[in-house]
C-alpha cells in the first residue's frame, strides 16, 4: 500500500500535493521570537552604543562641519590642499586631537551604525557572524593605521 | 424590513446607496497549496459600511472557507487588526468610503507573524513578548483593605498606555519587528510603559531591566509606524522614548 502510494506521487508531475492530512508548510516569520528566545542581558551595552550614538553625532557635526569649511571653502578651496599643507596642520597638536577625535568618532559612529543594520537584516546567524566580523576588522584596521598614521607623521620624510 | 434586496436594489439603482467595491483578500490555505495568492471579490455593498462587513459578506454569500478573526466588531476587542490597502488598521472601524473604493482594496494578514490561513496569524510570538514585560501590578507588603488611591495627576502620567487593546497592528507594522521578531516590539513596551509609569507599582525597576535587554528597546529606530498604525490613537513612539529616557536618567 504505501509503495503503491509512494510510486503514484511519484509519476505526478505537477509539485507537492496538498490536502487536509498533508498540510503545506506555513508561511513563517524569520527568526521569530519563542518561549525560549534567550532573556539574559549583556549588561548595558546597547544603551552605551544608543547613547554614544546620540553623543558622537552631535560632536561630529561640529567636526566634520569644520573640517570640511577648512579643507574646501577657506584659503583658495581644494586646490590649497598638499603634503606641505597636511604637514603645516599637523604641527600643531590642537588639528592632530581634531584629527584624531574625527577619525575614532566617525568610524565607531559609521561601525555602530552598520553593526544595527546588520543586526536588523540579516536573517541567519551564519551570515551575521560573517558580515560583523568583516565589519569590525574594517574599522580596527582602519582606526589603528589612521591613529599610527597621525602619531609619527614625520614632515620631512624622503 | 429595511434592508434591500438585491434584485430590488438594481431596480432602483438611481437611488441606491450601494456600489459595487472589490475586495483583493490575501489567500492562503496550507491544506491546498504552499502559496498565498491574490483573490478578487466584487461585492455590492454601502461605502458608508465597515471593511469588516464586505468581509462578512464574502463569508456569509460567497465564500464560506474565508478566514479571518474578528470577535466584537466595535474595536474594543483587538482581533481583527489586518493590513487594509497596505496599512495596519482594525476592519471594523475602517469605513470603505474612507480608503478609495473605486479602486481594489486590498486586504493581507498583518505582517511578522506566521500566517496559519487567510487572514489568521499566529499571535503567539506578540503574547509572549507581552507576557515578558510583565504586565501586571506589582507591590510589596500587605494587601490595602480598600482600593490602592491614586492622585488625578499621577494617573495621568500612564493615561495613553492605558488604551491598548492589543490588536498587534502597531507591532507588526514595524520594521525591525518585520525582520527580526526577537525584538519585543510597540505593544510590549506600551503595556510596560503601562506599569513603569504607575505610581501604585513597585516592579519599574524590574520591567526597566527587561527592556533594556539587547531586543529591547534601543532597537526602536523612530520609524513612527507604530503611532501610525494604532487604531486608539496612542503615541505609541512618544511611550518608547519615554521609557528610553527614564533608562537613561534613572542612572545618571
Amino acid at each position: 500500500m504505501s509503495a503503491d502510494t509512494s510510486s503514484a506521487i511519484g509519476s505526478v508531475e505537477s509539485g507537492p500535493h496538498y490536502d487536509v492530512d498533508n498540510p503545506a508548510p506555513l508561511i513563517e516569520a524569520p527568526r521569530k521570537r519563542t518561549g525560549k528566545t534567550p532573556r539574559a542581558t549583556r549588561g548595558n551595552f546597547e544603551m552605551a552604543a544608543w547613547l554614544f550614538m546620540r553623543l558622537s553625532g552631535v560632536l561630529l557635526v561640529v567636526l566634520v562641519i569644520g573640517h570640511l569649511i577648512i579643507q574646501l571653502v577657506l584659503d583658495g578651496g581644494v586646490s590649497k590642499i598638499g603634503f606641505a599643507f597636511v604637514a603645516g596642520r599637523w604641527a600643531s597638536p590642537f588639528w592632530q586631537v581634531w584629527d584624531l577625535l574625527m577619525l575614532w568618532l566617525a568610524m565607531l559612529h559609521g561601525a555602530n551604525g552598520l553593526r544595527t543594520v546588520i543586526n536588523d537584516y540579516a536573517e541567519r546567524p551564519n551570515t551575521r557572524l560573517w558580515l560583523k566580523g568583516l565589519l569590525y576588522a574594517a574599522t580596527v584596521f582602519t582606526i589603528l593605521l589612521g591613529t599610527l598614521v597621525i602619531f609619527t607623521f614625520d614632515p620631512n620624510i624622503r | 424590513m429595511a434592508t434591500p434586496v438585491l434584485d430590488k436594489v438594481e431596480a432602483e439603482s438611481a437611488a441606491s446607496p450601494y456600489i459595487t467595491v472589490t475586495f483583493r483578500v490575501r489567500r492562503f490555505n496550507p491544506e491546498v497549496s504552499e502559496h498565498a495568492v491574490w483573490e478578487d471579490f466584487p461585492i455590492e455593498i454601502d461605502p458608508k459600511e465597515r471593511v469588516l462587513d464586505g468581509l462578512h459578506k464574502i463569508k456569509w454569500d460567497l465564500d464560506g472557507s474565508l478566514t479571518f478573526r474578528r470577535s466584537c466588531a466595535h474595536g474594543i476587542c483587538g482581533s481583527d487588526a489586518m493590513r487594509i490597502n497596505g496599512k495596519n488598521r482594525l476592519a471594523c472601524k475602517t469605513l470603505i468610503k474612507d480608503i478609495n473604493p473605486e479602486k481594489p482594496i486590498t486586504v493581507e494578514p498583518i505582517k511578522g507573524l506566521t500566517v496559519l490561513k487567510d487572514l489568521v496569524v499566529d499571535m503567539e510570538p506578540f503574547f509572549q513578548a507581552y507576557r515578558d514585560v510583565m504586565p501586571f501590578l506589582v507591590t510589596k507588603g500587605n494587601e490595602p483593605t480598600r482600593e490602592r488611591l491614586q492622585s488625578a495627576e499621577d494617573r495621568e502620567r500612564f493615561d495613553d498606555t492605558t488604551k491598548c487593546i492589543l490588536c498587534a497592528a502597531c507591532t507588526s507594522s514595524c520594521p525591525v519587528f518585520w525582520n527580526d521578531g526577537q525584538y519585543f516590539g510597540p505593544a510590549a513596551i506600551v503595556n510596560a510603559h503601562r506599569f513603569i509609569f504607575d505610581s501604585r507599582d513597585e516592579a519599574g525597576e524590574q520591567r526597566l531591566e527587561i527592556l533594556n535587554d539587547k531586543d529591547g528597546v534601543w532597537r526602536c529606530r523612530t520609524t513612527f509606524n507604530c503611532t501610525d498604525a494604532c487604531p486608539r490613537g496612542i503615541e505609541v513612539t512618544k511611550a518608547i522614548q519615554e521609557v528610553k529616557r527614564a533608562l537613561i536618567t534613572r542612572r545618571f
